[in-house]
């Protein structure tokens, strides 16, 4: 396969975690290593028993397909296969795949003599898999509280789950992931639209510079974040999301059980106004 | 022997894990109880703690029965003067119910709470007369209500509690005095009112709702909203008071509701249809027997705009699914309570 010019430079061999050279090369553009073996594994395997599941179930409506967690009275034991047993190994092999990935990402960063931003942001994307699927089932008691593996089915999950708590709105973290969620659109969208502006000026003008992109936020609100402190302001904002998601479903159940609006009944009694 | 950096993670995990994993076990999973009440991972749980469910045993333990009363001899009508209500009654059975209301209603006051203690059949204590308007609500929940209270029925203690007033009751709430003009907002929200979970929502759905429970449903029909004329003031009004229905029953949304599609009685479990005949219940109690005693209530039993306190599923509920945990008083006072006689 034809290689571009400039590819060779990131063919770096070495600063693998694991196996040391025996999968330390490359597959057309790809990198395989250690954990590229171990990712094509898992989702293979966890891809395959959802198809399997799918063939067990009563549709073959893309949308419709439901691989669901075993019953609560299995608890944190082992399920039948065909009663959440194949929910609970398809989540191991989710889990392994994602973990895997992470991993290589950790082995590229090091071949590249990079710091390790990308597979720390994609963790807590993990976390926040694992905080549904793992950690919340683990403080509640039964692997049964994960979500079901269906398009549809997880979405009615969330529905039936946010109603647990009469109105999740009200959950302060949500309200916090929510704001960070949003506030990560807002910085995109202005980042996004600022680097179009100065990208692309009217014909028989040259490109703009950072210089100018500043002096806009300077004018417009004082203050420019500049070129490489949106992209750490964007990390922060969106890994924020991520995490006070998890903190999020994780409290609601384990830490308080009833309508997230009463958790509020604490305000109301600050010695203030009470 | 040299200390690799993965012994020392490994004594490290082996100092960190079980403290993680007894903190995140004990801390948690004792103390939050799940019950299933769907198909697997559709997320229909309900939640409970042992400490909610002990305060709830210990808030609804059950007086003890009178002891049985035999059913012979003249009845009550012909024994004493001016008995409407309880006339039929053996003599024995009779007292046995007065002794029995007093304690569910009035156990520090006695007697004298209904009755001119001078002359006991005298009618001037406005009490008496709510008294047995109150037993012939009991005996419509009883009887003609039976697709909500079953063969469980109610008793006055259900909602009494030992209280001549029952603890939670609720009147039309006109809120605070609110700006006039160009100023007013008119919303009837954000008070935090307790009957509604503390919620922003309209804190007084009970006027309008339990006046016409048709008005609560308020899912569109149609794919598109073009086929609904309702408002999202009528559906948080309609949230609102869903939301006293979990705090009152003590459960969440999902014991009624599969919310995939609040409307769908497919998906719904049974308890939507014991609640929706518990809506028009409360609806027709309040309608039929309490809002008429208006005229008969002093000041201090009603509110601000002159209506009598009412019921609504807290005042029998009390944070329980099913009052007074599903023990039947009613079992223990059948002759009484339990439906109108012939004539009545």
């Amino acid at each position: 396969m034809a290689m571009l010019s400039f590819e060779r430079k990131y063919r770096v061999r070495g600063g693998t975690l694991i196996g040391g050279d025996l999968f330390d090369f490359w597959v057309g553009p790809f990198y395989v290593g250690f954990f590229g073996v171990t990712t094509i594994f898992f989702s293979l395997l966890g891809t395959a028993l959802i198809v399997y599941g799918a063939a067990l179930g009563p549709t073959w409506n893309l949308w419709q397909i439901s691989i669901a967690p075993p019953d609560l009275s299995y608890g944190l034991g082992l399920a039948p296969l065909k009663d959440g047993g194949l929910w609970q190994i398809i989540t191991v092999c989710a889990i392994g795949a994602f973990c895997s990935w992470a991993l290589r990402e950790v082995e590229i960063c090091r071949k590249l003599g990079m710091d390790y931003h990308v597979p720390f942001a994609f963790g807590v994307a993990i976390f926040a898999y694992v905080s549904l699927v793992v950690i919340r089932p683990v403080l509640l008691g039964a692997w049964g509280h994960g979500f079901p593996y269906g398009i549809f089915s997880h979405l009615d999950w969330v529905s039936n789950v946010g109603y647990q708590y009469l109105h999740f709105h009200y959950n302060p973290a949500h309200m916090l992931a929510v704001t960070f969620f949003f506030t990560t659109t807002l910085a995109l969208s202005l980042h996004g639209a600022l680097v179009l502006s100065a990208a692309n000026p009217k014909k028989g003008e040259v490109m703009k510079t950072a210089e100018h992109e500043n002096t806009f936020f300077r004018d417009t609100i004082g203050y420019s974040i500049g070129t490489l402190g949106i992209h750490r302001l964007g990390l922060l904002l969106a890994l924020s999301a991520g995490f006070w998601s998890a903190v999020c479903i994780i409290i609601s159940g384990p830490l308080w059980t009833r309508g997230w609006p009463e958790w509020w009944g604490w305000w109301l009694d600050l010695p203030i106004w009470s | 022997m040299t200390r690799t950096p993965t012994t020392r993670l490994r004594r490290l995990g082996a100092v960190l894990l079980p403290i993680l994993l007894s903190a995140g076990l004990a801390g948690c999973e004792d103390t939050t109880e799940s019950t299933q009440t769907g198909y697997r991972g559709t997320g229909m749980v309900q939640f409970t703690s042992p400490a909610t469910r002990e305060a709830l045993a210990l808030a609804n333990a059950i007086p003890e029965a009178q002891p049985p009363a035999s059913d012979e001899g003249p009845r009550a009508s012909e024994l004493y003067e001016n008995v409407q209500v309880l006339g039929h009654l053996s003599d024995e059975e009779f007292l046995r119910t007065m002794t029995a209301i007093t304690e569910w209603v009035a156990p520090e006051e006695g007697c004298g709470y209904c009755h001119n203690l001078e002359n006991l059949a005298d009618d001037s204590v406005y009490t008496k007369a709510v008294a047995r308007r109150m037993f012939q609500m009991t005996w419509a929940i009883n009887d003609t209500w039976k697709p909500h209270v079953q063969e469980t029925g109610v008793t006055c203690y259900t909602c009494h509690r030992g209280q001549p007033v029952p603890a939670n009751v609720w009147f039309q709430n006109p809120g605070p005095q609110e700006a006039q003009g160009m100023a007013r907002t008119d919303t009837g929200q954000n008070l935090a009112e307790p009957s509604i979970g503390l919620t922003s929502l309209p804190y007084d759905p009970f006027t309008t709702l339990f006046a016409d429970p048709a008005q609560i449903r308020v899912a569109s029909t149609t794919r598109l909203p073009s086929g609904s004329d309702k408002t999202i003031q009528q559906t948080e009004k309609t949230y609102s008071l869903m939301v006293h229905m979990s705090e009152g029953l003590g459960v969440n949304c999902t014991f009624c509701h599969n919310t995939q599609s609040f409307s769908s009685w497919d998906l719904s479990s049974p308890q939507r249809v014991t609640a929706w005949h518990g809506i028009r219940m409360v609806s027709d109690i309040n309608g039929t027997y309490i809002d008429p005693l208006a005229g008969i209530f002093p000041d201090t039993r009603k509110g601000p705009l002159g209506d009598p306190y009412k019921a609504n599923c807290t005042t029998c509920h009390q944070g329980a699914s099913k009052p007074l945990l599903g023990i039947s008083m009613l079992q223990d006072y059948v002759a009484a309570l339990g439906r109108a006689p012939a004539g009545n």
